[in-house]
Order: C-alpha cells, then sequence, then structure tokens
C-alpha cells in the first residue's frame, strides 16, 4: 500500500454526541475536511454502528446518556481488536483525574469544546498517520511471522530428507558412543558410521562453517558419497578424496567443511586416521595410555582436487583401544561465566582415567560438570569408537531370497592393471560391482569383498612388492613395513595384477571362481605352513598371516600354480541362505 | 571502527587491521576493506594484533580474500595473531594457504 496515498484518502469517522448542535459542528467541519461522517448519540449506539460499519477513527463524547464515553471506548477498543481505531474524545472536561480515566478506558486523545478547526484538521492527521503506521507494522509483522513458519516447515522437511539420507549407518553399533546435539543438521554438524563390506567401519565427523540450510545442503552430498561409497567397498582415502572434490564444486569460497574420519580394521588390529581441522582427536589404548590425533590437513572443500592431501596415519589399535573425535562445539562449550571448556577440559577429563571408565563417559560428565548442565541443545558432537567387532556391524543387510535366475549367471571377466596404477588405484570396487550383479552373490557382498581384498593385497604387498608379512608382528616393523611399501610402490615398472573372474551355474546356486595373478617371484608355497592344507589352520597364524587364513575360511578351496604367484580360489553360493562353506564354521 | 586499513610503506601492500571480534558481523566491513582496492595493491597484511577471537566464518572471509588477490599467487601474509587465534589457524592448518609470522 501507498502510504502518501492512504494518508490523504478520505477517513470515515463516527462521531458521537448527545448534543444535537455539537454533532452538527463537528460533523460540517469533519466533511469540509473531506471526510466520511457516521453519527451516534449515545454510547450503545456508537458500540453497534462501529460493530457494523467498521470505521477508521472515532470521536465521542465523554459524557453521553444510555452508555458514557468511557464505557464505549472500552467496547470499541475491545472490539477493534488488534486494528488500532484511535479513539478521540470530545471534552469540555479539564480535571486531571476524568482526563485520566478517559485514557484508561482507551483513549487515545482530547479534543477540547468548543471545536478549533485547524486542531481538529491536525489531530485527525496525526492520528491518521499513527493508524497508518500500526497497520503497516501489523502487515509486516504478520508477513514474516508466515515467511517463519514456512521457513520452518521446510527445515522440518529438509531435516526429514536429510535424516533418511544421513542415518542409514551403524551409529547404533554397541562398540559406538556418540552425542550429537538434537538438531544436528541445523548446526552443521554431522556424523556418520558405516560398516565396510571387508570388514571393519568407516566414521565420518564434520563441521560445516555455518549454520541452517546452507550447510545442510552441504551435508546432504556428503551423507550420499560417503554412505554410497563405503558400502560399494571404497577406502577412507577415496572417500575422502570425493567429498573434497564434490565440497570445492558446490561450495562458495566461503564455506568449508572441518572434518575427521577414521577407518577401522577389526581384523589387521589397525586404524587410519585423518584429521582436516577438527580438534584433537585421541587414541585411548586399553591400558590407559592415549595418544592425540592432531589436525593435519585443511578442512573439506577448500583444496582442488590436486592439492589435495587425502593420506592418512595409520595406527595400531587392538581390542579395547578406544577412539574419540570431537567437534568445536564441544571445546567451547561455556559455563555460566563465559568460560569455555577448551583443550584443558578434555586434557583435564581424560588425564585420569581408570580402567573401568569409558572416555565417552568421562567427556560427557566433564562438559556437563563444567557448564551446569546448559549443554543440552548445545552444539557439540562427540563419538567415541571401541575396537572390537560386533555382529551389530555385520555388513551389508540379507535382502529377500534372490529372484532365481534374474542377472548373469555364466559370465567370465579378465581385469588387469599395471605399473603405476598399482597401490594407486583400487580395483576391487569395480570387481566387487561386477559380482553384485549376480543376484545370489549380493547377499554375500562382505564374503566376496574379504576374497578379493585379501587376494589383491597379498598379491600387491607380497608378490609384487615382496614385503615380509612378518614386519607386522612388532610395533616397529609395522611402521617399517607401511614405509617400505610406499617406497617400493614409486618402483613398480613392468609388474601387474590380473583378475579372471569365472561364474557358472549350480544346481541350487552357483560357483564363482577367482584367479588372481601377479608379476612377482611368488613363493615357496610346498613348505609354507599357510598354503598347504595338511597344517591345522589354528596353529598356521603366526606364520603365514591372517590373509590366507582367511581365504581358506570364506572359500571352497584354494590352489597356488606357477610359482605360487598365481592363486585360484572357488567360492560356492546356494539359494538356501545358509552358508554353504564348510570352512567358515572354523574357529 | 572495527576495521581499519591503510597503505604499507612500499605502497603496494594493503594493511587490513581487524580490532575485536573478526566473526560473520564483520562479514561486509572486511570484505569492503579490500574490494574497492586499486590496481596498485600486491600483497595483504592481515593484522590481527587487536583480534580477540576468530571463527570459521572469519576462517572463510580469509579464503574470499585469498581468491580475490588470485588464489595460490596471491599474497597474503596474516601477522601478530594471539594464542587463541593462532590455534584456531593452525587446526584449520591454514599455515598451508597463508604466510603466517
Amino acid at each position: 500500500m501507498d502510504d502518501s496515498v492512504a494518508e490523504h484518502r478520505p477517513l470515515r469517522i463516527l462521531i458521537a454526541d448527545d448534543s444535537d448542535s455539537d454533532r452538527l459542528i463537528l460533523r460540517t467541519l469533519v466533511k469540509r475536511l473531506g471526510h466520511q461522517v457516521l453519527e451516534a448519540s449515545n454510547g450503545l449506539d456508537a458500540v453497534a454502528l462501529f460493530r457494523r460499519e467498521a470505521p477508521d477513527l472515532v470521536l465521542l463524547d465523554a459524557l453521553m446518556p444510555v452508555m458514557d464515553g468511557m464505557e464505549a471506548a472500552r467496547q470499541i477498543k475491545s472490539l477493534a481488536g488488534e486494528r488500532l481505531v484511535p479513539v478521540i474524545f470530545l471534552t469540555s472536561l479539564s480535571e486531571a483525574g476524568a482526563l485520566a480515566r478517559c485514557l484508561e478506558a482507551g483513549g487515545d486523545g482530547f479534543l477540547g469544546k468548543p471545536y478549533n478547526r485547524i486542531i481538529i484538521e491536525a489531530k485527525i492527521n496525526a492520528f491518521n498517520r499513527m493508524r497508518l503506521m500500526h497497520q503497516a507494522l501489523s502487515e509486516q509483522r504478520d508477513l514474516s511471522r508466515e515467511r517463519n513458519r514456512q521457513l520452518t516447515e521446510e527445515q522440518e522437511i529438509a531435516k526429514r530428507v536429510f535424516d533418511n539420507v544421513a542415518h542409514s549407518g551403524c551409529l547404533g553399533a554397541s562398540n559406538i558412543r556418540y552425542h550429537a546435539s538434537p538438531q544436528s543438521i541445523f548446526n552443521g554438524d554431522v556424523l556418520f558410521a558405516s560398516p565396510r563390506p571387508a570388514g571393519g567401519v568407516l566414521i565420518f565427523m564434520g563441521d560445516f562453517t555455518g549454520h541452517g540450510l546452507p550447510a545442510a545442503i552441504g551435508a546432504m552430498p556428503v551423507a550420499e558419497i560417503f554412505y554410497g561409497m563405503a558400502s560399494k567397498g571404497f577406502n577412507g582415502q577415496d572417500v575422502l578424496r570425493e567429498i573434497n572434490q564434490k565440497l570445492k564444486r558446490i561450495l562458495p569460497t566461503d564455506m568449508f567443511c572441518c572434518g575427521a574420519m577414521i577407518e577401522a580394521d577389526f581384523k589387521l588390529n589397525q586404524v587410519q586416521v585423518w584429521n582436516g581441522g577438527l580438534p584433537d582427536g585421541w587414541l585411548i589404548r586399553a591400558s590407559g595410555e592415549r595418544q592425540a590425533l592432531p589436525s593435519q590437513h585443511l578442512p573439506l572443500g577448500i583444496l582442488p582436487p590436486e592439492q589435495f592431501n587425502a593420506e592418512f596415519d595409520r595406527l595400531g589399535a587392538g581390542s579395547g583401544d578406544r577412539l574419540l573425535l570431537m567437534t568445536d562445539g564441544f571445546l567451547e562449550s561455556a559455563d555460566s561465566s563465559g568460560q569455555v571448556f577448551g583443550e584443558q577440559g578434555v586434557n583435564q577429563a581424560l588425564a585420569h582415567l581408570d580402567a573401568s571408565d569409558h572416555p565417552f563417559d568421562a567427556m560427557m560428565s566433564a562438559v556437563h560438570r563444567f557448564t551446569g548442565g546448559f549443554t543440552d541443545g548445545d552444539d557439540l558432537t562427540l563419538c567415541c569408537l571401541e575396537m572390537s567387532d560386533q555382529a551389530g556391524l555385520s555388513a551389508v543387510p540379507d535382502r529377500a531370497m534372490p529372484s532365481a535366475l534374474a542377472g548373469p549367471a555364466e559370465w567370465r571377466c579378465s581385469y588387469e592393471i599395471r605399473e603405476q596404477t598399482l597401490g594407486e588405484f583400487s580395483p576391487l570396487p569395480l570387481l566387487l560391482h561386477i559380482c553384485m550383479e549376480v543376484p545370489g552373490l549380493r547377499r554375500k557382498s562382505g564374503e566376496i569383498y574379504t576374497l578379493l581384498a585379501e587376494l589383491y593385497n597379498n598379491a600387491l604387498e607380497h608378490g609384487v612388492l615382496e614385503l615380509p608379512s612378518e614386519w607386522k608382528h612388532s610395533p616397529e616393523g609395522f611402521e617399517r613395513y607401511y614405509q617400505e611399501r610406499r617406497r617400493r610402490l614409486a618402483n613398480v615398472e613392468g609388474h601387474y595384477i590380473r583378475f579372471t573372474l569365472h561364474h557358472s551355474l549350480k544346481p541350487e546356486g552357483g560357483r564363482l571362481r577367482v584367479v588372481c595373478e601377479d608379476s612377482g617371484r611368488g613363493f615357496d608355497f610346498q613348505n609354507h605352513p599357510g598354503a598347504t592344507s595338511s597344517v591345522h589352520l589354528g596353529r598356521s597364524r603366526r606364520y603365514a598371516g591372517r590373509g590366507l587364513l582367511l581365504l581358506k575360511r570364506l572359500s571352497e578351496s584354494i590352489r597356488f600354480h606357477e610359482q605360487g604367484n598365481h592363486v585360484e580360489i572357488v567360492y560356492d553360493w546356494h539359494f538356501s541362505g545358509a552358508s554353504a562353506n564348510p570352512g567358515s564354521e572354523a574357529t | 571502527m572495527p576495521i581499519q586499513t591503510r597503505r604499507d610503506d612500499d605502497g603496494q601492500t594493503l594493511v587490513i587491521r581487524i580490532e575485536g571480534r573478526f566473526d560473520f558481523s564483520t562479514h561486509q566491513a572486511f570484505r569492503d576493506a579490500y574490494e574497492h582496492g586499486d590496481p596498485d595493491i600486491r600483497g595483504y597484511i592481515i593484522d590481527l594484533s587487536e583480534t580477540t577471537y576468530l571463527d570459521s566464518s572469519a576462517l572463510g572471509m580469509l579464503l574470499l580474500l585469498r581468491d580475490y588477490a588470485g588464489g595460490d599467487s596471491g599474497r597474503i601474509v596474516i601477522e601478530n595473531c594471539n594464542n587463541d587465534v593462532r590455534r584456531i589457524l593452525s587446526i584449520s592448518n591454514f599455515e598451508q594457504l597463508f604466510t603466517i609470522r
């Protein structure tokens, strides 16, 4: 509405006065000013007229028969509700108490008798301006109220969509404990956890700059990438690279995501950690000894892919060891005087842990004590992973019985990785993907991934790179093993690893044959304790490493050819769903 | 005025000095400080000697300046940080993007 026009629009003015002559004078004056007039001769009529005609402004005699001006003003104000209808008392009263009662009854001002044309005009204009301003404010308020309601509703929908994307993981597993603020998405913190098909778990904690929808929009693709890639068997490095690249592309320059990722392998007793911009994470040994996992990288979404460093720190961590990650909000929890919890608070909370204390509980109770319970609803996120494999983490859930033969049943494919690509690129997601086209195999993705991964790692680390697995049995050797692995990977000219997969149908199921060949020198499998089937599996553990043992358990048969650099595995599956591998029951 | 700018003695470096909290409320003033810069400016010094606090949106603003100054080839020095500010810059590993002294 255009105010300058509205201000000059004729007003509808109700005049209530029991004196016919006074009313006549006033009506004449008001009409001459260009306004419309409604007339009443007592309070009751005035209220009835007001109700029927809803005038813009009321001129009210204080003393009238039947119902006086005070009562009429009260009723008119109550009828007007939120609308501002100025009520101006017409009075020859000058006693302060009487004037005050007029205002208390809801009056906005006075017009003294006898009437003065100039004063009347000025008053009507002044109260009209007030009325219009009030109207404009009310409209603004209603508008922003409505917009706010819409926004809240949209955010709730966005949150529902986000929850569907983000909470499909394994945060509920019994070896993971976490605290995420109640509205985690709208403060920009995210926490994802996914089991890996090969066993173990991948955890991502992120903290987006900014709040609300912008942060949620960034968080969506991260959740998609994380859960999508983790379930296909990609490793933490690949997932991080993809997240960084995506965020770099979609986020504005001044937005990014501080984040940390943990890749835990319970079979190898190993964790890998990447921290870009989150506060120190902690590895807390079962013995109580602890080690900081500081941020060593830029946050995600800043560097272009070619400059991004997705190198994880690798640590040995065994049963009972725990990992803690937290977002900035945790350190910034403040007490009533504005002091923050800080790194000092974390250090104190973790310094006096007993064997029976869970670091998660210690941290939560320390921050609660510190803040006096103010933390509820704040944007702090804390997550603790315990190094112990849980049944709850068992990889991909069994789907319904496969429709018998939909999908490829008879096929063979060969895939060879050569030269520098060895070690830089993992062929496993691709090979797993091909196998998963067979409906009966889809339910076995965890086992298939393990088979392929063990074969590939054996071929690469022991075959091509000739690394002795004994090194991994001591902490120093562990370090040396991975240093040496990196060094030797730089020089793999002329080398290759070749997978040949062959799938065929059998009655009630199918058979997958996997041949993995490498260009290494091989090994003396005739006398290798892990490679000969006559040796009891339990005793071969120490010398053969765990890879061969796993392969034996999972497959129907394993055979070595050539100089030991040609491994053939047969894996059978059955429609019945029950495990068909006799070895898998072995302890 | 929480943000002050001046030319360094060489005439080619813009010194931006931020007082108090460097956070989202500083957004517009910080952008104004460098965006109407003249073509003579070759480098920037962010003087944080009077900065008490820096949050992630300030980190974002520094990234904006970095883009404005030419990304990898831009010359930006952040100096005189107090311990809290320094800690936030180093957790985020911003020394990989800026010269911090």
